[in-house]
C-alpha cells in the first residue's frame, strides 16, 4: 500500500482495468464520539452513578446553580462535578470550595466537551463512591449539543436574560434537553421583553413535552423544583438516553 | 460545527473501506447530513478540500444529500415534514413527536476504482 495516499496502485497491477464499484456504507459520522460514549455510560451504570450534562450559553450560571446544589444536597447524595472551560481552573476551584472532588477539563480552543475528554476525567474521579455527576459543559448553545458524553440527562439553562426566543434559535441544543432551566428568574420583573410564555412555546414546537423549572440560585430558597426534580431523577430507575439516538439499522462504531 | 473533524473522521472511514476492497482511489463519496445534524453541508464541502489532500480521496467528490425532516407523532401516528425549530404534526398539530428523518450525519455510499479482478457490486 501508498504510504502517501494508502491505494494500492503498483507495478504490478497498473495495468488492469479499472472497474468502479459502489460501496453502501451507512456509517454515522460521529460513530467514534459515540462508542466512547457508551463506554463512559457504561461506567457510570456500574457504579450507579447518575451522570447529568449540564448545558448553556457562557454567563447563564451554570456553576453558580451547581455550587448552590451541592450546598442543598451534600450531606445526602455524594456528589462530583467534571468542569469544561476554554481556560483557567476556575470553575472547579469553587466547586471544590463546597467540598466535593471536581476535575477540571482545560480545552484549549475547542468548544465542546467530547466522550475522550470525560472518560480521561473519570480516571480521577472516585466514581465507585459517587451517587450523582454534574458534567459542566463548555458555554456554548452551539457545539455540546451533538456530542454524547455518556451522560443519561441534558440539562439546558437559558437565562432570564437571554431572551424568550432562544429555543427557536438553537433548536438542536433546546431539542436535546431533558429539563429547561430558567435561571436568574429573580430578574424577571425587571426584564419587561422576557415572556416566559412565549419561551415554553418555542420549547413546545420542538416536539418534545420538556419541562421548564425556574430558579434563583443566590437565594436557596428558589431551587425547591430544581431539587426536587433532581431527587426524582435520582430515584428512578435510570432510563438511558443517548444524545443522538442511534438510527434503526446502525450501530456505534461497527 | 466541527466540520473539519467530521471530515477526518470521514476520510478515515473512507481509507478503511479502500483499503479492505484494495481500491486504487476513491470515486464519489456520498453523504446524508440533516437540517438538525448539526453540520453545514457547505462548510463541510469547504472543509473536505482540505481534509483530503494527500490521501486515497484526493480526487474524490463529495456529494451531500440533504433530507427533509420527518417526523412521527405519537398522538395521530402520521408522519409529516417539519422545520428545524417546528417540529410539530403537521396533521394534527401535536408537539409529542419524534425525528425519523433529518438529523444523521452518515456516510451513505463510496465509489470506488477497484482492479476489474476484485469488482464486486455491493447494494
Amino acid at each position: 500500500m501508498c504510504q502517501t495516499c494508502g491505494c494500492t496502485i503498483t507495478a504490478g497491477n497498473a495495468h488492469l482495468p479499472e472497474a468502479e464499484t459502489s460501496v453502501a456504507v451507512l456509517k454515522d459520522l460521529l460513530a467514534a464520539n459515540d462508542q466512547a460514549a457508551m463506554h463512559n455510560r457504561a461506567h457510570f451504570d456500574e457504579h450507579g452513578v447518575l451522570a447529568i450534562n449540564l448545558m448553556s450559553s457562557p454567563g447563564a450560571g451554570k456553576t453558580t446553580l451547581l455550587e448552590a446544589t451541592i450546598r442543598a444536597l451534600r450531606e445526602r447524595y455524594r456528589i462530583a462535578v467534571i468542569e469544561g472551560d476554554l481556560e483557567t481552573v476556575n470553575d472547579a476551584a469553587r466547586i471544590r470550595a463546597q467540598g466535593v472532588p471536581a476535575v477540571q477539563i482545560t480545552t484549549g480552543t475547542a468548544c465542546h466537551l467530547d466522550a475522550h475528554l470525560v472518560h480521561r476525567a473519570l480516571h480521577d474521579l472516585p466514581l465507585a463512591g459517587l451517587d450523582l455527576l454534574f458534567i459542566e459543559n463548555v458555554g456554548n448553545l452551539v457545539c455540546p449539543a451533538s456530542f454524547d458524553l455518556g451522560q443519561h440527562l441534558n440539562v439546558v439553562l437559558l437565562c432570564a436574560t437571554e431572551g424568550d426566543d432562544k429555543p427557536a434559535k438553537y433548536p438542536v441544543m433546546f431539542r436535546a434537553a431533558d429539563l429547561v432551566v430558567l435561571s436568574k428568574a429573580d430578574l424577571l420583573p425587571v426584564l419587561e421583553d422576557f415572556d416566559p410564555q412565549r419561551a415554553a412555546a418555542a420549547l413546545r414546537a420542538l416536539g418534545r413535552d420538556t419541562p421548564i423549572i425556574r430558579t434563583a440560585a443566590r437565594r436557596a430558597t428558589s431551587l425547591d423544583a430544581w431539587l426536587a426534580w433532581l431527587e426524582e431523577q435520582l430515584s428512578a430507575p435510570r432510563v438511558i438516553a443517548p444524545l443522538r439516538p442511534l438510527q434503526a439499522g446502525l450501530t456505534a462504531g461497527v | 460545527m466541527h466540520e473539519l473533524s467530521v471530515c477526518q473522521a470521514l476520510i478515515d472511514e473512507v481509507t478503511k473501506i479502500a483499503t479492505s476492497r484494495e481500491a486504487r482511489a476513491v470515486g464519489r463519496i456520498t453523504l446524508e447530513v440533516g437540517p438538525l445534524s448539526g453540520v453545514e453541508p457547505e462548510l463541510l464541502a469547504r472543509a473536505f478540500e482540505v481534509a483530503r489532500a494527500g490521501t486515497c480521496a484526493a480526487r474524490a467528490e463529495l456529494s451531500i444529500a440533504v433530507p427533509a425532516i420527518m417526523v412521527h407523532c405519537s398522538d395521530c401516528g402520521a408522519d409529516s415534514r417539519a422545520q428545524p425549530n417546528r417540529l410539530l404534526c403537521a396533521s394534527c398539530g401535536g408537539f409529542r413527536t419524534c425525528v425519523i428523518e433529518g438529523d444523521e450525519l452518515r456516510l451513505r455510499a463510496v465509489e470506488l476504482d477497484v482492479p476489474e479482478e476484485h469488482a464486486v457490486a455491493v447494494h
